[in-house]
């Protein structure tokens, strides 16, 4: 803000600041997420192109309709999915509040939401594996749909193959999400952001975990409600 | 020297205050989304479905747009920088819209001018799902169910 009084608003690339106003690392992590958003994003497209090409596709619902501990055949379709959601949304919020506590210089705070975060992480990827689990019990696996579709023809294996990339590279993201928060944690603990004078680094790891919380906004969309 | 004044520049995002507003707004888009998705369970309507699924990518939009603006903090970047990322992903939306119309048009096309296609994949799944290639045995010899043109 202060070198924007010294050089005129026309002369933003002419050098000496910061023409984003944001440090090297930020930046860079941005851009990756971009990339990233592209790879998920042609994912989620040809998911979307092999269910416009099909005749008919298998009802989510009919699909997803268990949680654990059901009788084999309880029918609650949405039901283990949102409580999936409602704990990444739940670690966002931490993970937000951790980077708030790194801006505050408040080491305790950082940390107390960064287990928090982590917890959150971890029970995701544990209700993802039970699903995968359970499918895979179904029979249901890369190359092979055991459920029919809606007009009862047999099921496109289209259908298990999108589902389990797609889910696997985002459950992917969230087991790197949680190792990097890990790391964080351990840095915290042992001093280093206190030494250094700042917990941008905390930033950067939180900008990479709402993006993974982002990603399932839209797999979740896809996959289980349309 | 540069460094220290971006630390410092940092603070000008909202307080916890905002995290929990943005947090509730969250909270609230998801169960909307999870309320429509419950309606259209056994949803006879076509363009009823068409109609619910458009509100949900709706609200799909709008909690990205929360997640991105408010949790990643990219509102309050400087104008530049948020279009550097907004602008190329722009071209997901010629994407969604070219590759879905292709898959639809590889449909049309597949049903006109590929019988067999057409046949296989209308024809109706054998009750019990075990046996993949007995299944397929008994498909061979079935009498192509008629289709309409």
């Amino acid at each position: 803000m202060e070198t924007a009084a010294i050089a005129p608003q026309t002369k933003l690339w002419g050098g000496g600041k910061s023409p984003f106003s944001v440090e090297y690392g930020k930046l860079m992590m941005w851009y990756f997420l971009m990339s990233d958003a592209f790879t998920f994003g042609a994912f989620l497209i040809a998911y979307g192109t092999s269910r416009f090409s099909s005749n008919s596709w298998p009802d989510p619902n009919q699909v997803f309709k268990s949680y654990p501990g059901a009788a084999e055949s309880a029918y609650a379709p949405l039901v283990f999915v949102s409580i999936m959601t409602f704990i990444l949304i739940v670690s966002s919020v931490t993970m937000v509040l951790a980077v708030h506590a790194g801006h505050e210089r408040n080491k305790k705070g950082v940390a107390l939401n960064l287990v928090w975060t982590i917890i959150g992480g971890a029970a995701f990827l544990g209700c993802q594996a039970w699903e995968w689990t359970h499918l895979h019990h179904e029979g249901a696996w890369w190359g092979s749909n055991p459920f029919v579709n809606v007009d009862g023809s047999a099921g496109a294996p289209n259908f298990t193959n999108f589902f389990f990339t797609i889910t696997g590279f985002h459950g992917f993201h969230v087991f790197s999400g949680v190792v990097i928060n890990i790391i964080m944690l351990i840095m915290t603990m042992l001093g280093t952001f206190e030494k250094k004078g700042h917990y941008l680094m905390i930033e950067k790891a939180g900008l990479y975990w709402h993006f993974v919380d982002l990603v399932w906004v839209f797999v979740f969309t896809c996959f289980y409600l349309l | 020297m540069e460094h220290t004044t971006l630390i410092h520049e940092e603070h000008h995002t909202g307080g916890t205050k905002e995290i929990w507003r943005t947090f509730w707004i969250l909270l609230v888009l998801t169960l909307v989304e999870l309320a429509f998705g419950f309606w259209m369970i056994g949803m006879e309507s076509h363009s009823l479905r068409l109609a619910v699924k458009g509100i949900i990518i709706i609200l799909m939009m709008a909690k990205a747009f929360y997640i991105v603006a408010y949790f990643m903090h990219l509102k309050a970047e400087v104008k530049n920088l948020i279009m550097t990322i907004v602008v190329p992903l722009t071209l997901l939306l010629w994407a969604i819209f070219a590759f879905l119309y292709e898959g639809n048009s590889f449909k049309n096309n597949r049903n006109t001018h590929d019988r067999f296609m057409n046949e296989s994949s209308l024809r109706k799944a054998p009750a019990a799902h075990h046996g993949e290639n007995e299944k397929h045995e008994q498909k061979e010899e079935k009498p192509a169910k008629a289709v309409e043109q």
